[in-house]
Order: structure tokens, then C-alpha cells, then sequence
């Protein structure tokens, strides 16, 4: 028996698609209160630059390169499901897992870094929304990469192959909220 | 799998998207070594916009879904948005019409901390 999140579709889409758009919707609140709150903080905080001159842009970009790149490997992978091929799906999830622990590898040397130089949660309130923000979106990574690897367990044998575009509607979702961490807590010194 | 995805699948070139991200990425890393404070604003903020446009159009196939999708996600982040346009005055200003903040009158009279 098939489950009804792929076999209902009163809204004109499969419900399991429509239940990663609410989860999406969700997380825009989540991080978009986080990040407005810190852009209004950071405007009436102009001083906050000098602790923003302290982030690294070279490794905020590295990761902003890997997140793109594992992007491109999450779609590939939707591709790949699309014309039936399960095993090359499951493959490219792989790859998107890699392009996951690469960027928590940049992400924990960075934190390793700033947090010997005497950088941590309670140093001052840039600091604790640039942990509070990157700490939740690491979460999100963490979370991905683990549903990535259940879905490729079931792609790699061709079954319930539209798990695939979920998970990377939701990987996209991620890349999207890193694509604005970058210039709010790299770029803007 | 669903019509909506083969259409995507024939519609888009995802290695083309990715190749423009990397450039658009490039632009905005080195586009605030200019030192002109609206350039750095273009190139980190207004890139990071449009990254994020091609992103939910041709990976997350935004455009290919049912508008109410777009509506949804759109109300979320409006009805995001009113409420710190709300809360905003209460953050970015130390005093208004008939109130003040306290701690930053008591901060006024001892060294800064931040």
C-alpha cells in the first residue's frame, strides 16, 4: 500500500510536496526573524563592524561554494530520479553528503579559530547572533545530510524516488539561507 | 515521477545555473574590496537576492508549482516582516514619544562595553 503522502493530491500537488513547502514556510519565519533581528541590530550597532572585521570572508566563501556546488548535486540527483535512474540519484545524494561534511569541516575549523582568538557566545551580542546563526543553519546541514542518507538508502533501489526532489527542495531551502548569512556576517565589515 | 518535474528537467540547464552562481559569487566577495560603501551594498546584498531568485527558480522549481505555493511562502515572509517593522522602533531607537530606555541612559554615563 502506498502511503497518502504520495498518492493524494487535493491541492494539485503530491501531499509530501506539499508538506515540504510548509516546512520551507516555516523555516522562512525561523530564519528570517534571526536575520532581521540582527539587521536591525547591526544598523543601530554601526561599531558591530569591528567584530564583523574578525569573521573570515576567504572561508565564508569556500562554503558558500560548497553549499552551491551541493546544490547542483542535490538537483542533478532530482534529474536522475526523474528518468528512473535510482542508483545514479542515490550516487548524487552521496555527493551532496560530502559537499555537507565539507562545509561543517570549514564551519568547525572557523569556530575552532575564532574561539582561541577569545571570540565566543557571550563576547558581545554580534557574536552570539553569528553563533545563534550559523549554529542553527549548521543544524539544518546536519539534518539534511542524515535525511539525504535515508532517501538514497531507498533511490539506490529504485523506490519512492520522489523522496529525492523533497530532500532537495529542502537542501536548496538551506543553500538559500546561507547565500544571505554570507554578506550579512562575512561581507558587511 | 510528476509532469512538473520532467518539464523542469528539459527547461533547465543546472550546471549553466551553478557556473553563473560561482561568478555571481566571485562578484560579491570581491566587489566590497572597492571600498565604495554602495558598490559593497550592490554586490553583497543585491547578488545575494538575485542568487537566491535563480536558486527557488531552477533548483527548487519555484516557478513551476501552483501560485498558491509562491502566495504561501510570500505571506510568510510579509507577515515576517510587519511584525519586526513593528518591533523595529522599540530596537533602533533609544527614546520616542513619551518613553525612553533606561539601560541606555545608564549606559550613557559609563564606559562603552561593545
Amino acid at each position: 500500500m502506498r502511503p497518502i503522502a504520495n498518492t493524494r493530491s487535493a491541492t494539485g500537488i503530491p501531499t509530501g510536496r506539499l508538506a515540504i513547502w510548509w516546512v520551507v514556510a516555516s523555516e522562512i519565519v525561523i530564519f528570517g526573524g534571526l536575520l532581521v533581528s540582527y539587521i536591525m541590530y547591526r544598523i543601530a550597532h554601526p561599531e558591530w563592524s569591528e567584530q564583523a572585521a574578525n569573521t573570515n570572508v576567504w572561508l565564508g566563501g569556500l562554503n558558500t561554494f560548497v553549499l552551491l556546488t551541493s546544490s547542483l548535486s542535490a538537483v542533478l540527483a532530482h534529474k536522475a530520479a526523474v528518468e528512473g535512474d535510482g542508483p545514479k540519484a542515490a550516487k548524487l545524494l552521496y555527493a551532496t553528503c560530502v559537499g555537507a561534511v565539507a562545509f561543517l569541516v570549514v564551519k568547525s575549523f572557523e569556530w575552532t579559530t575564532e574561539i582561541t582568538h577569545g571570540y565566543t557566545i557571550t563576547s558581545n551580542t554580534f557574536w552570539s547572533f553569528y553563533y545563534t546563526a550559523t549554529g542553527l543553519h549548521g543544524l539544518h546541514v546536519i539534518a539534511g545530510a542524515i535525511i539525504m542518507l535515508i532517501v538514497a538508502q531507498t533511490a539506490k533501489k529504485n523506490l519512492e524516488l520522489h523522496r529525492v526532489e523533497l530532500i532537495g527542495i529542502y537542501w536548496h531551502f538551506v543553500d538559500i539561507v546561507w547565500i544571505f548569512l554570507f554578506p550579512l556576517l562575512y561581507i558587511a565589515k | 515521477m510528476s509532469e512538473h518535474a520532467e518539464h523542469a528537467e528539459h527547461d533547465t540547464n543546472y550546471v549553466k545555473i551553478w557556473a553563473i552562481l560561482l561568478c555571481l559569487l566571485v562578484v560579491s566577495i570581491l566587489g566590497p574590496f572597492l571600498g565604495i560603501k554602495i558598490v559593497t551594498l550592490f554586490t553583497a546584498f543585491g547578488i545575494a537576492l538575485v542568487k537566491a531568485y535563480l536558486v527557488a527558480k531552477n533548483f527548487m522549481h519555484l516557478n513551476l508549482e501552483p501560485r498558491f505555493v509562491v502566495y504561501l511562502l510570500t505571506t510568510m515572509l510579509v507577515f515576517m516582516l510587519l511584525f519586526f517593522a513593528g518591533v523595529a522602533p522599540d530596537v533602533m531607537k533609544n527614546e520616542g514619544s513619551g518613553w525612553v530606555k533606561p539601560a541606555v541612559h545608564v549606559d550613557a554615563q559609563a564606559p562603552a562595553h561593545h
